[in-house]
């Protein structure tokens, strides 16, 4: 009998002890989503800003992002830089920083399809030397229409052949972020 | 001897002189019968010692002593099969005692059929691994034990993360108990293992279909029983095991040790520890690179068994914390297409014991109070209550602030009551009946700083349950019912997008409860409550002595579990979105199986088929791909659809000397979507292992086994392949999630040695798993993808018995 008092008390007293509030769980949203990523392209020696943005209100929900191109000039050299947000957040993460902070373990490669411009890495490099890409320059080569994709790798290997001078082809690591762009250079 | 005959001849001239001075006229007569049934005990004796008087029970059980002398008697009553038992009485007249026996030693919770101890069930397909082989897995998992069972496989994440599938069910159709508490982790993933350390158990054994209605009724796959060390009833004695192994891949290490202590009085205390510490495994060409393994756990028992009632307090902690393979990580589909594409992992470092993101580490704590009364005639009374904790932390590759910070982490609380009783007053008619109670809240912590894939929830269920065994002369006959309600009440956010993406606007508006919480999500309250009946019925009958059947018919029903209902978005550490419907409806399943058993002294086969009809299965499969600002990432969608499993598991041993054993396991099984009239995802091929055992018991136990193991490659799965554009390269690929890998064979070699030392007793193995170096991959592991299986592994174990 002394036993299955115990086991009673023991019991009941579990159910107490966990028995919690009926509170409504906490909000998530959550801050390592890039829901929007901005390049604003300014051409060297003056002209007209080029906005391209990808914009994914749902983060990771089933929306897919909504991409604006943007209409470059032939043979110009453009100054870029990327901006990284969370928008999900209020107010938005600027998660560039983040990027910044973790250089090395962070890269931005740029390519095209069907145009020819040149991407140059600009901007500060990371403790070992090696770019990064938050800053870099476009020279447009001759008019035409295509893309360009912006890709943010974490944790790629940065002494891989090619990696350091803007060739994602043996870098690894796992993808951030990658957008296409449409461009048409005129 | 010779004080004894002293005090003999002068109890006798006690008696003597007793005689001529008191009242000797008394009768003490009786019936001596048996606790259990009643029924009366032939051929007791009753001992009068300190008057030297005996007498034999007659077949009626009863006796009678005349002229018993007055004053108080030492009364001893004995029989062959029972325990004696010594009464004191005082006697002034004519006296009637009826006399209660302990008819049987052994416990009588574990029915034993003739031949097969250990079973739980009569009629149901059941195997058992005893603690022999138990001991070979010391330094493995759970899983990796069971796979000795024909018909159980896995499903892997990786080597460490291995869930057992029985007859090609896993997850939370398989019901695990661990010392009669039924396991409560979040078992619905491919990455969540049980939570049991393979050394606390003594004995395990698998019911296959939902025949042990006792353990819950939801168990379409199977039920996994594994009994802890159970100590020795009315005996002074102390005991105790250690295994200590050691294996060249991954370059583990682990240790197990157990101690027992029980008195004569029923008082028992005994405690198990095991560690287990492991760095990166290596496939046969390379390294496995983070996947190491630190496990802990001890389990700690006290308590006191009598035979009429008994009280059991019981504590088991485990702690796993296990690598995921680096290179299974990855960022989108353009990377998965660049892993599946690439012969090796893309991520390859030296070997080390670090153990670094993406990783788990889970922690499960369950005590348990339990207490039995047996009532005289009648039966057996049992109460528990059990309570466990699982807390689940997943570690994912993140940045910035939160690079150290866990991904998923959830806490599930379980409180649990029970009660039991079984009838056994009549050996061939057993009843057994029971109550349960659940309460279960599991709290996503928001810590994580992402957005749960499971929900806030808290379930409560009840199940109540019948079972009756009728035994006649070649012929058991086993029939048991269960009802079970289950109540779910989570909170839950979910997207604005997603809502409207699963159209439920229309359906589910009524549980909205905050339209406008931050970020463009809901807070909604489903509740979904579920009734559920199962039953099972059984027969087994012996032909003759070396001749028998099991025929077996199991209805089940299992309630969808939280993930089925309510997953939602980017499974980080599977780099794929999971997406659950709440429209999901109980599944149920109609399981027939039968078995036949052959038994000689040199050949054993056990035939075993099985038909499982499952109306409204629910599984997950690849359905698409959605894109995010990250790329395109594969969808995988909980469906429902009509089911169909068939199989065939064979097990033949034929031993033509005392000194060699041939046995052969296969497994065939075929599953079908009778739906979309396709075959099912995540079935195992065919599979047959072969070995030789050579054994000679004079040469300290010696024994040298070589194995064959072939498995074969799946060619019946659903085309899951999706297409995917990969921006860099401007194109188009056919991402190939479906494909199952080859056929492989590996071969394995065992040998061991008994040396008896005093009080001690060595055993040493050495084993060598995949002896060729074989490079493979099995289409039941998650990370077939993006690396090869385990290569070559040798293995030495030292186990000390003292």
């Amino acid at each position: 009998m002394k036993h299955i008092k115990l086991l009673a008390v023991l019991f009941i007293s579990a159910i107490t002890i966990t028995s919690c509030s009926d509170d409504d769980p906490v909000v998530i949203n959550e801050d390592e989503v890039i829901t929007t990523m901005t390049i604003e392209l300014t051409p060297n020696g003056g002209g007209d800003k080029v906005t391209l943005q990808s914009k994914d209100a749902d983060g990771d929900g089933p929306t897919a992002p909504v991409v604006t191109g943007g209409t470059l000039a032939a043979n110009t050299t453009y100054n870029a830089v990327i901006t990284l947000l969370n928008e999900l957040e209020s107010p938005a993460e600027n998660i560039t920083e983040e990027v910044a902070e973790e250089a090395d373990e962070h890269q931005f490669f740029y390519s095209q399809t069907g145009l020819t411009s040149t991407f140059t890495y600009a901007g500060a490099n990371d403790s070992n030397g090696n770019p990064v890409g938050i800053n870099f320059t476009i020279a447009t080569g001759s008019a035409g229409t295509g893309t360009y994709i912006v890709t943010l790798r974490h944790e790629p290997n940065k002494g891989a052949s090619g990696v350091k001078e803007g060739d994602i082809t043996n870098a690894g690591g796992e993808t951030d972020i990658q957008v296409s762009f449409p461009i048409t250079v005129e | 001897m010779k004080s004894k005959r002293i005090i003999l001849i002068l109890l006798l001239l006690l008696s003597y002189s007793n005689v001529k001075g008191q009242n000797c006229k008394h009768t003490f007569s009786g019936l001596v019968e048996d606790f259990h049934d009643k029924s009366p005990i032939v051929g007791a004796t009753v001992f009068i010692k300190n008057q030297n008087k005996y007498v034999v029970t007659d077949f009626q059980g009863k006796f009678s002593i005349p002229k018993v002398c007055s004053g108080k008697i030492i009364v001893e009553i004995s029989h062959v099969a029972c325990d004696p038992q010594t009464l004191e009485l005082n006697i002034s007249a004519d006296i009637y005692k009826i006399i209660d026996l302990e008819h049987h030693e052994e416990e009588l919770n574990e029915v034993n059929v003739k031949g097969a101890i250990g079973l739980k069930t009569k009629t149901a397909q059941e195997t058992l691994i005893k603690t022999q082989t138990l001991e070979k897995f010391s330094g493995a998992s759970l899983g990796d034990a069971l796979k000795n069972i024909t018909g159980v496989s896995s499903i892997n994440t990786g080597n460490s993360i291995v869930k057992p599938v029985i007859n090609g069910l896993n997850g939370s159709r398989v019901l695990v108990s661990f010392n009669n508490v039924r396991l409560q982790d979040q078992e619905w993933g491919i990455e969540h293992a049980p939570n049991i350390d393979v050394n606390a158990a003594k004995t395990i054994s698998v019911v296959k279909g939902a025949n042990a209605l006792q353990y819950g009724g939801d168990a379409i796959g199977g039920v996994v029983i594994i009994n802890p060390v159970k100590s020795v009833i009315d005996k002074d004695t102390l005991y105790g095991k250690s295994i200590i192994s050691q294996q060249t891949n991954g370059r583990l290490f682990s240790v197990t040790t157990s101690l027992n202590k029980s008195y004569k009085s029923g008082w028992f205390v005994n405690g198990q520890a095991s560690f287990k510490r492991a760095g990166d495994f290596e496939a046969a060409n390379y390294n496995l690179s983070n996947t190491g393994i630190n496990s802990k756990a001890f389990t700690f028992n006290i308590g006191k068994k009598q035979f009429e009632k008994g009280f059991e307090l019981f504590y088991s902690y485990l702690s796993n914390e296990i690598g995921i393979l680096r290179a299974s990580h990855f960022g989108n589909v353009a990377d998965l297409v660049d892993a599946i594409e690439s012969p090796i992992p893309l991520f390859i470092n030296d070997f080390s014991y670090d153990i670094d993101n993406p990783k788990q580490d889970v922690t499960h704590h369950l005590l348990k109070a339990a207490y039995y009364k047996r009532f005289k005639g009648l039966g057996k009374l049992s109460l528990q209550y059990d309570f466990q904790f699982n807390n689940r932390l997943e570690f994912d590759r993140r940045i910035g602030d939160n690079k150290n910070l866990q991904a998923v982490d959830l806490d599930l609380t379980t409180h649990n009551f029970k009660s039991d009783f079984q009838l056994d007053s009549n050996p061939n008619h057993l009843y057994k009946f029971g109550l349960s109670a659940l309460y279960q809240d599991n709290f996503p912590d928001p810590i994580t700083k992402v957005r749960r894939l499971i929900p806030d929830y808290k379930r409560f269920s009840f199940g109540s349950y019948a079972i009756a065994d009728f035994k006649f002369d070649d012929l058991v006959f086993s029939a048991g019912i269960r009802y079970d309600l289950e109540h779910i009440d989570a909170k839950k956010f979910y997207l604005q997008t997603r809502w409207d993406n699963l159209n439920y606007q229309n359906d589910f508006s009524h549980i909205i409860i905050d339209p406008n919480a931050p970020g463009s999500q809901l807070l909604t309250n489903p509740k979904f409550t579920y009734h559920n009946v199962s039953t099972s019925l059984g027969l087994t009958y012996n032909l003759d002595a070396k001749n028998s059947f099991i025929v077996n018919y199991g209805l089940a029903n299992r309630a969808p579990n939280p993930s089925e209902l309510f997953s939602d978005g980017l499974h980080h550490s599977a780099a794929r979105i999971e997406i659950g419907d709440l429209r999901m409806q109980t599944e149920t399943s109609n399981r027939f199986s039968a078995s036949y058993m052959y038994n000689s002294d040199k050949l054993n086969i056990t035939v075993e088929g099985f038909y499982n009809h499952i109306k409204d299965f629910i599984y997950i499969e690849p359905t698409g791909e959605e894109t995010t600002n990250r790329g395109a990432f594969p969808v995988w969608s909980y469906k429902q659809v009509n089911a169909q499993l068939f199989g065939v598991d064979t097990n033949i041993s034929f031993q033509p000397t005392n000194n060699i054993v041939l046995t052969n396991k296969s497994s065939l099984l075929k599953g079908k979507d009778l739906s979309g009239n396709r075959p099912l995802i995540d079935i195992p091929p065919f599979k047959t292992v072969t070995s030789l055992v050579f054994k000679k018991e004079n040469w300290k136990n010696f024994y040298a086994s070589i194995e064959s193991e072939f498995n074969a490659e799946q060619n019946e799965f659903p085309n899951n392949n999706f297409q995917a554009y990969l921006p860099l390269e401007d194109r188009f690929v056919t991402v190939d999630v479906s494909t199952p890998p080859s056929a492989y064979h590996l071969l394995n070699f065992s040998t061991g040695l008994d040396f008896k030392l005093s009080k001690t007793k060595l055993n040493l193995n050495f084993s060598v798993d995949n002896i060729l170096n074989e490079s493979y991959r099995n289409y039941l592991n998650r990370l077939r993808y993006f690396a090869d299986d385990l290569g070559r592994n040798f293995k030495i174990q030292l186990k000390i018995n003292y």
